[in-house]
């Protein structure tokens, strides 16, 4: 059960990771991107073959960072600069044109079978939480991280004047661009951290999930559902529905099971327990929007 | 007159050209079959512009109606009900019910959270279909064969299955145009273009919005009865919300200015895919940039070219 709630909390910081950046994007710069989860696969590829060519996960992860960073600018400047002033849906096909071309580039350089990342020899082995329950290092050290990184986020979002800029673009944009800021610079900078921050989430989980094309899209469809149930815009709503989906989901599918025979026959328990597991997130998600559809710490004002 | 003339025109010439794709030597296997598969689709994406391009409402589980209509057949084929009479029916009626019920809840809202909650109850019906457990769960099932239609065996044949495809969807078509036209589709317009001046006027767009869902959702249960007997295998994959977001870019790329380009968006991109298919094994990295120049210059979609051309001439 602990172990469970330990393990729902690490992928829900991994979905705050990706959600933050697409919250950001959508919320400060209106664009739905649906190839934010190929910078989460870029991410783990990038960050594969960097730590494979230097021998160290170490300095995969360093050199892997500024790579996905260059190649979210890329993408910014070659395509979704001139989506910015288009409708949603022209976004969404021009979006899933550069899943479909990234995924086939992945596969073409990497080939379709997963890649294995190795655990870093310094967070290999368990840690004893209690006396006979022993809990992965390196899922710990994913939870430290990305709650380091989740306060940095915080304290570039809130104490700083970018971040009062990125803020005061989620609340009201054409505003901000009538007080003279540039905000195609602005747009720059968020969508190039959106895509760090999506591609670090990717390197992280490189060594407990297997590497392959297409890896983003499963969680880019929970990024969406945290971002919705978050708030748009809103980097601290992103955060609890992060957690919230997280737990739900891991919860959902190891207990829904257990307790479902408790009233059924063990087979149909699983089977039955096994797909509410999976329909909990969008159970609850669809329950929280019928109640407040503007999420649970809406960010845009009025 | 000549306007109108015009507007049918591309309309006309694609299904001429369905029409004759038999007799034009193009009878062989593959062709056929990619063909009404083409059409199916067309049908299923012709009904979610009704949601999106006619109600102005985009939704991402459209699916999750195709499937509830090929789970229909599914459902019947194991009862040993194989009567096209009865089963397309019953698949119009429960993907239709399907959308009511779910719209009446998901209507509630609009734009992005309309879109997730539509995702939502589609995630629903995809899990539920996987955990099917005597209709073979994640495996799928595998029909008996095709449907008897008034007890012949008339949808076995090729001939008579790509003729009944295209009869219904361009039946489909049309009843999309006539609906669009009434004064029902006048009210279901007006609440896209502003819902608060249809308010104002005295009019609640809730109910029309409802309606449209409803119709919305019988046509793709109708499609998910014709793509169960096209395939004669139905697997939860049907239901996936991939598979909601392909007919969604299908209704994209044909352009959301008429119902006809849903049509011409899923024929466009099936058969670009197979196309592109036949050149090189890594065709997607063919097909994606070619979506995102779609995007950057075709401003209205396939269905504005002819229009987006015409004013580049008059420019010159």
């Amino acid at each position: 059960m602990l172990v469970q709630a330990l393990n729902g909390l690490q992928f829900g910081i991994l979905l705050f990771l990706v959600a933050a950046g697409l919250t950001l994007v959508f919320g400060v710069m209106d664009v739905i991107n649906l190839a934010h989860g190929v910078q989460y696969m870029l991410g783990a590829y990038l960050g594969a073959s960097l730590a494979a060519a230097t021998g160290s996960f170490w300095l995969g992860l360093l050199l892997a960072l500024p790579a996905t960073l260059a190649c979210g600018l890329a993408l910014e400047f070659l395509i979704f600069r001139h989506l910015y002033d288009r409708d949603h849906l022209a976004q969404v096909l021009a979006t899933f044109g550069v899943i479909l071309t990234l995924n086939e580039a992945v596969t073409l350089l990497w080939g379709s079978a997963p890649l294995q990342v190795a655990t870093p020899a310094l967070l290999e082995g368990g840690i004893t939480l209690m006396p006979g329950l022993q809990y992965p290092l390196y899922r710990l050290a994913i939870l430290a991280a990305g709650l380091a990184t989740a306060g940095l986020l915080w304290l570039l979002v809130e104490h700083t004047r970018a971040g009062a800029l990125v803020r005061a673009g989620a609340s009201n944009r054409p505003m901000l661009a009538a007080l003279g800021i540039d905000t195609s610079r602005l747009f720059l900078l968020v969508f190039g951290i959106g895509a760090m921050l999506a591609g670090f989430a990717g390197m992280m989980a490189a060594p407990i999930l297997s590497v392959e094309p297409g890896m983003g899209d499963t969680v880019l469809i929970l990024a969406f559902v945290v971002i919705v149930i978050g708030g748009i815009g809103s980097v601290r709503g992103a955060f609890l529905a992060a957690l919230l989906v997280g737990l739900v989901e891991t919860l959902g599918r190891s207990l829904l099971p257990e307790l479902l025979r408790l009233v059924l026959a063990p087979s149909p328990a699983r089977q039955a327990g096994a797909s509410i597991g999976s329909m909990l997130v969008y159970i609850a998600m669809a329950l929280i929007l019928a109640v407040r559809p503007r999420g649970l710490f809406p960010a845009r004002a009025g | 007159m000549v306007s109108a003339l015009r507007a049918a025109a591309l309309p006309l010439l694609v299904f001429a050209l369905l029409a004759a794709a038999p007799l034009l030597g193009l009878g062989e296997g593959w062709v056929m079959t990619l063909l009404a598969r083409g059409m199916i689709l067309g049908l299923a994406a012709l009904s979610l512009w009704l949601v999106v391009g006619g109600a102005g409402l985009v939704s991402l589980g459209h699916a999750a109606m195709l499937g509830i209509g090929a789970y229909a057949v599914v459902a019947l084929d194991d009862a040993r009900v194989t009567e096209a009479l009865v089963v397309a029916p019953v698949a119009i009626g429960g993907a239709a019910l399907f959308a009511l019920l779910t719209g009446a809840v998901a209507l509630r809202t609009a734009g992005v959270p309309f879109i997730m909650i539509t995702l939502a109850f589609g995630q629903m019906a995809f899990f539920t279909a996987a955990s099917l457990a005597g209709y073979g769960g994640d495996d799928g099932y595998t029909l008996y064969g095709r449907s008897t239609l008034a007890g012949t065996r008339w949808l076995e044949s090729r001939l008579g299955f790509h003729y009944l495809c295209l009869a219904l969807l361009a039946g489909a078509y049309l009843a999309c145009r006539m609906l669009l036209a009434s004064r029902f589709g006048r009210v279901l317009r007006a609440a896209r273009e502003n819902p608060l001046r249809v308010q104002a006027v005295g009019l609640s767009p809730y109910p029309y919005r409802l309606l449209a869902y409803g119709i919305a959702g019988g046509m793709a249960g109708l499609a998910g009865f014709l793509l169960a007997n096209a395939t004669e295998f139905v697997a939860p994959s049907f239901l996936a919300w991939q598979r909601s977001g392909e007919l969604l870019f299908m209704v994209i790329l044909g352009g959301l200015g008429s119902p006809f380009g849903a049509v011409l968006g899923t024929l466009a991109l099936l058969l670009l895919e197979e196309w592109l298919g036949h050149l090189t094994t890594h065709w997607r990295l063919l097909l994606g940039p070619l979506l995102v120049l779609a995007v950057l210059f075709l401003r209205g979609g396939l269905v504005g070219l002819p229009a987006q051309l015409a004013g580049m001439r008059r420019r010159g």
